[in-house]
């Protein structure tokens, strides 16, 4: 009797299969493209390469923000603290150098690993003692903001600036005149951070871990897997991310403003949404949280072209594709779970 | 303010609501009792100035009005497991509306116009709140998600409204009197405060809407197959919630004389949020607490106030206020306390809930 | 078989808040046999797996695995250590692949990236093996529960576990899929693996189990070799008394059906696309119609379209001779129909409100929120009701959340029998309760229909159906295939027969 084969043909999940899974991330790239070319329809100069160059320059920062905010959301949980985090490490960067005289290679890692034990620390909080990520990382969104003011409550510029200056250091391709463009270096860097969290969330145990336990917590941990680590372990990098994101800013600046980046945290959760992540967790590509990122920048670049816009039409626009891309989800989903019933 | 927990013995339900108040109301005294002990028994007694009480606790009363009403608002929309992330932005549009609407007539000091623009404000604040409800109630999508939207666009349309400038009602406009007047000694702001919370008390408490809104919340498709009209009361409370919020804008916009769209209720959710949570109602939805959520607002003003008292600049507020979330939500969690109190139990019989069956039982 | 014991658990006591779970509990595994465990809800089966199985860990007493005195804090710890376990629920992700599902945790790796390839090939090939076939780079979510229950025991398998833990693996599996369950268990258990087989399917538990421990009140009432413990026995030993008190009322409840009265509901073509074919079914006033078909077979989708759970895309349903429309749970409850689900804890009950709350909430929903129901004629039915239902404990102020199965149970019937419904539909309403409550409950079916009440009653246990039914629905692949009518096709035999027989049909 055990020789009998059972065999069952899946029906379509659209939410998690196949080519129904990249409608909104294709449709968040059929938006990029119409934008550019709206843009290039209307505006002298928009079909420079270096328009597209500067996206990665001045959405830097957000791009890496976005990149641990899609990991903590995967996971299904939430960092609203990025932006005080970020601001947080701008100003502690300026301030080791300023005022306690470390060195500015020194300061950035010591920054660096701050934002990473911030972010093992309230993960453990919320794994260990169930708090829910939507409150203990507000403490950290307060705590942060408060101690930047702590610190100064006007901006600080930089020390050391030869060293910040690094980050500003262009890599030309070919001569912005002749149809080229160039990058500074801490644009490639958020290029590398997006190509390991790539790797990562896709080709190891633990961005799968991230997935599973994003899909369901409680089987994950009946399955044996490393729950804790994996939920502290995003926490982790998201708050890794920050302050990169904070040290890039410092980069780009050369100064720390203690209200820089107040809403940076929405920013990236509607990033990371538009580029087609599941708020509830456990579906989504960091490959869709560039573009998402792209068309944030997209729509500040067509505000800056036109002029006479007012920037805050980019939170609106952003608001309204958000809708646009909740609705999508959901109406996937909806099919979704009529046909496996 | 006591009517909201009477009903509620009515239910047999005293103990565990007394329970659940105690902890905000001993950080509360403890607070006040801080207070005192570095400014005096001036902090909590009332003086009358100017035929209208004043002192530093009617003060901060006052200045929490606006907090209060959204949070008493936020309570409801938590106890159907939702959330509203857009009442800072609600908060400004409404401002933005009334004061544009007053400065763009000539006459500001026409009580019509007031009440027309009072209304106006509270109509679209309203639609706006209902406008949440139905993408939750009737579109599903997760509260969180769908009042982002307007947390991230809200704003942009206050600016909208106020094409970017910052509106100045004159101080002679009977409109600022919603923010800075007295009614029998007793300031607006505290009076308005106190009808909406007596009022959604009442509502809740002396009505089914209470009982119904828990079941909402606590399971909505046995509320669904119970029968409850779980989709209006949704509704209804999202737009209640907007209404409160609406309101608040325009108490705080009267105390100003102005409104700003980009700073207005600025971090409000978040405030309120706090406030919630501190006052004992679950962020998962079920039991909702008006009471502890009052307490949970003097709270929070209260600390301000006790930054400045005992000498830091005003820069600790954000901290302060991060230390209090953090020391609340660690309280509440039912495991922060069996570890924190491991080394003093010896008898290994008190179990712990078990973390793993809490997981399971989700 | 070796004796010496590879799992040894001895004085094993559990508390929670008060309620001793487990009260000195041993249990003994031996290699390669398949091992059951058996108790009413409540007894202490669970508690004792998750003890096993490092959910939870024990107040006191000792767990030796291989001789060795073992402690676990976590399943994962367990797991390494050669304890693997399937749970009732499917406890895996379903937003991931099938393969990966099977490898969490372990997937096989080039340096320090997942070879998907690899995991692939060996998915098939352990999907081969137990007798499965489906595409593994497919998401879980795309097969059915009982495919998905599969894929977890088949992961159970792979882990090259020592001790194998089934708990109520079959309860979503139809016959052929138990068949397959079975045939691995076999053959595992031939290889060495010992199993603890946890089930409420008597049949099941008698075919496949080599041994028996016996829990109740969280005590060991004791340890028999299988062929040495009657049925009879066996469920003495469950409930603490002799005779199973449920043959008290077989067909206690004859016909009530007043023949030639016109049917109270009657459904004509009703259906749903992809849910429930197009049927045709009536029921009269004081009688009872069981649903009867294997899991899948769309029971429950059946009797949600009469309860308005669900909207029907086709047909007509007529209560008391007029057509009905714009049907939702609201007015159903409004025209009297009122709908026990499936499931009582995600669909039933709200298990922060009290028992009181959870009583009178349709008769509140159906009231509007505006008038609330007096104080005093709210706690007069409630106790009432608690009362008549012998619920317990009888405390109205308890939060539903902590009262057994069977309680739930009844707090959910007295939900709606306060409204006096005509058409009472309950949908497997004595799945995972104990025997007590169990009779209970099909005696009050049988009151109720007594009393003119029109019951549809929908059991995965043929037993239960053919004894409360004056007349069985059969289903079979979503499709409504037959009524039994007479009282000579009143068998669990013929059920079976129609069953096999319309697969043939078509």
């Amino acid at each position: 009797m055990s020789t009998q084969t059972l065999t069952e043909r899946p029906s379509r999940s659209t939410l998690f299969d196949g080519l129904t899974r990249y409608v909104p991330i294709g449709a968040t790239v059929a938006l990029l493209v119409a934008l550019y070319l709206g843009g290039v329809a209307n505006y002298r100069n928009f079909d420079n390469p270096q328009v597209i160059a500067k996206l990665f320059i001045d959405n830097a920062s957000l791009l890496v923000i976005a990149v641990g905010m899609t990991f903590v959301i995967l996971s299904g949980g939430i960092d609203l603290s990025v932006g005080s985090v970020m601001a947080f490490a701008t100003m502690a960067c300026a301030w080791l150098t300023v005022e306690a005289g470390i060195s500015a290679p020194l300061a950035v890692a010591l920054v660096l690993a701050f934002g990473t034990a911030w972010g093992l620390l309230i993960g453990s909080v919320i794994h260990y003692f169930h708090v829910q990520p939507f409150i203990a990382t507000l403490v950290g969104l307060f705590l942060f903001r408060g101690l930047t003011l702590q610190i100064s409550d006007t901006d600080v510029s930089m020390r050391d600036v030869e060293f910040f200056h690094w980050g500003m250091t262009h890599v030309d391709f070919g001569e912005v005149r002749d149809g080229g463009f160039w990058l500074p270096y801490l644009s490639f860097l958020a290029f590398a951070v997006v190509i390991i969290s790539f790797v990562v969330l896709h080709y190891t145990r633990f961005g799968r871990g991230v997935y599973a336990v994003g899909g369901s917590e409680s089987s994950a941990l009946l399955m044996g897997l490393p729950v804790a680590r994996t939920k502290i372990g995003v926490y982790a990098i998201s708050g890794f991310c920050a302050a990169l994101a904070g040290v890039l800013a410092a980069f780009a600046t050369k100064s720390a403003n203690p209200l820089a980046n107040v809403g940076a945290e929405l920013d990236a959760i509607a990033a990371v949404v538009i580029g087609g992540t599941l708020l509830t967790g456990g579906a989504g590509f960091v490959l869709g949280t560039v573009a998402g990122v792209m068309v944030w920048g997209m729509l500040n670049t067509l505000i800056a072209f036109q002029g006479n816009l007012s920037s805050w039409w980019a939170r609106i626009v952003m608001g309204v594709l958000l809708l646009a891309f909740i609705l999508l989800q959901r109406v996937l989903a909806r099919s979704g779970e009529k046909r496996r019933t | 303010m006591t009517s909201a927990s009477t009903p509620a013995k009515a239910r047999g339900g005293a103990n565990p609501y007394l329970k659940r108040l105690m902890w905000p109301l001993a950080v509360l005294v403890a607070l006040i009792v801080v207070n005192i002990a570095v400014t005096g028994f001036d902090f909590i007694v009332p003086s009358v100035n100017d035929d209208r009480l004043g002192g530093a606790f009617v003060n901060i009363l006052r200045r929490s009005a606006p907090l209060l009403l959204v949070s008493l608002g936020m309570t409801l929309v938590i106890a159907t497991k939702g959330i509203d992330l857009s009442v800072g932005a609600v908060y400004a549009i409404g401002a933005a509306i009334a004061c544009q609407m007053i400065i763009d007539a000539e006459n500001q000091s026409a009580p019509g116009l007031i009440f027309a623009a009072v209304a106006l404000a509270l109509v679209v604040t309203g639609v706006i709140g209902a406008w949440n409800g139905t993408m939750v109630a009737y579109f599903g999508i997760q509260p969180i998600v769908a009042t982002l939207i307007l947390m991230i666009a809200g704003r942009g349309i206050a600016q909208l409204v106020t094409g970017g400038q910052i509106p100045k009602v004159q101080d002679s406009s009977p409109f600022t009197e919603l923010g800075r007047g007295a009614i029998l000694t007793v300031p607006v702001p505290i009076v308005i405060a106190a009808l909406v919370l007596l009022l959604l008390a009442l509502l809740t408490r002396r009505t089914a809407l209470g009982m119904l809104l828990e079941s909402v919340g606590g399971n909505p498709e046995a509320s669904r197959l119970a029968g409850i009209r779980s989709k209006g009361i949704t509704v209804l409370v999202y737009l209640v919630c907007g209404l409160c919020a609406g309101l608040a804008g325009l108490i705080g916009a009267a105390n100003l004389g102005s409104a700003d769209a980009n700073n207005g209720g600025l971090w409000i959710e978040l405030d309120a949020i706090l406030a919630v949570v501190i006052g004992g109602t679950a962020l998962l939805g079920g039991r909702f607490f008006l009471l502890g959520t009052t307490i949970g607002v003097v709270i929070i003003g209260t600390l301000e106030d006790t930054i400045i008292n005992v000498g830091l600049s005003s820069q600790w507020q954000f901290t302060a206020k991060a230390i209090v979330v953090f020391v609340v939500a660690l309280l509440q969690s039912p495991e922060f306390r069996a570890w924190i109190l491991k080394p003093f139990k010896r008898k290994p019989e008190t179990p712990a809930p078990a973390p793993a069956e809490e997981v399971l039982a989700k | 078989m070796s004796d010496e014991p590879i799992v040894q658990m001895t004085g094993i006591r559990k508390d929670f808040t008060g309620v001793r779970a487990l009260d000195g509990v041993d249990f003994t595994l031996r290699p390669g046999e398949i091992h059951a465990v058996m108790g009413e809800n409540g007894a202490g089966k669970s508690t004792l797996i998750k003890v096993l199985t490092g959910v939870h860990t024990p107040d006191a007493g000792q767990i030796r695995l291989d001789g060795r005195p073992v402690r676990f804090h976590s399943p994962g710890a367990a797991q390494a250590a050669g304890i693997s376990t399937v749970y009732q629920e499917v406890n895996l992700t379903d937003n991931l692949s099938v393969a990966e599902n099977l490898f969490a945790g372990r997937e096989p790796r080039l340096g320090p990236f997942i070879n998907f390839r690899a995991m692939r090939r060996k998915a098939r090939a352990l999907l081969d093996d137990i007798g499965i076939d489906l595409n593994v780079a497919a998401p879980l979510s795309s097969y059915s529960i009982a495919m998905q229950q599969l894929v977890a025991i088949s992961r159970a398998v792979d882990i090259e576990a020592k001790v194998l833990i089934l708990d109520e693996p079959t309860s979503s599996l139809d016959r052929d899929e138990v068949a397959v369950l079975l045939g691995v268990m076999r053959r595992l258990a031939a290889q060495g693996t010992a199993m603890v087989f946890i089930s409420h399917f008597l049949e099941q538990v008698y075919e496949i189990s080599d041994r028996m421990t016996v829990l109740r009140n969280g005590k060991l009432v004791g340890e028999w070799a299988t062929a040495n413990l009657p049925e009879s026995a066996l469920i003495g030993h469950m409930l603490g008394r002799e005779a199973a008190t449920l043959e008290q009322i077989e067909r206690a409840v004859a016909a009530h059906r007043v023949a030639d009265e016109a049917p109270l509901v009657t459904a004509t073509g009703l259906g749903r696309k992809g849910s429930i074919a197009p049927y045709d079914l009536d029921v009269h006033r004081g009688e009872v119609v069981g649903l009867a078909g294997l899991l899948g077979s769309g029971r429950t989708e059946t009797v949600r379209l009469i309860a308005g759970a669900d909207r029907a895309d086709s047909g007509e349903l007529r209560f008391e001779g007029g057509k009905v429309g714009g049907h939702n749970p609201r007015t159903a409850a409004a025209r009297g129909i009122a709908f026990c689900p499936e499931n009582r804890k995600t669909e039933g009950l709200v298990g922060d409100l009290t028992v009181g709350e959870n009583m009178i909430l349709a008769m509140q929903a159906a009231r509007g929120w505006a008038r609330s129901i007096p104080v005093a004629r709210r706690d007069r039915i409630v106790a009432e009701f608690i009362e008549k239902l012998g619920i317990r404990p009888a405390d109205p102020d308890m939060p539903v959340k902590n009262l057994s199965g069977g309680n739930q149970q009844k707090v959910l019937l007295a939900r709606w029998m306060i409204i006096e419904p005509k058409l009472l539909i309950l949908d497997e309403p004595t799945r995972g309760i104990d025997v007590g409550a169990k009779a209970d409950i099909q005696r009050l079916v049988a009151e109720l229909s007594g009393e003119g009440m029109a019951v549809l009653f929908v059991s995965a246990e043929l037993d239960e159906v053919t004894r409360l039914s004056d007349r069985i629905a059969v289903l079979r692949d979503r499709e409504l295939i037959a009524v039994l009518e007479s009282e000579a096709d009143m068998t669990t035999e013929r059920i079976v027969d129609t069953i096999v027989a319309g697969g043939k049909n078509d």
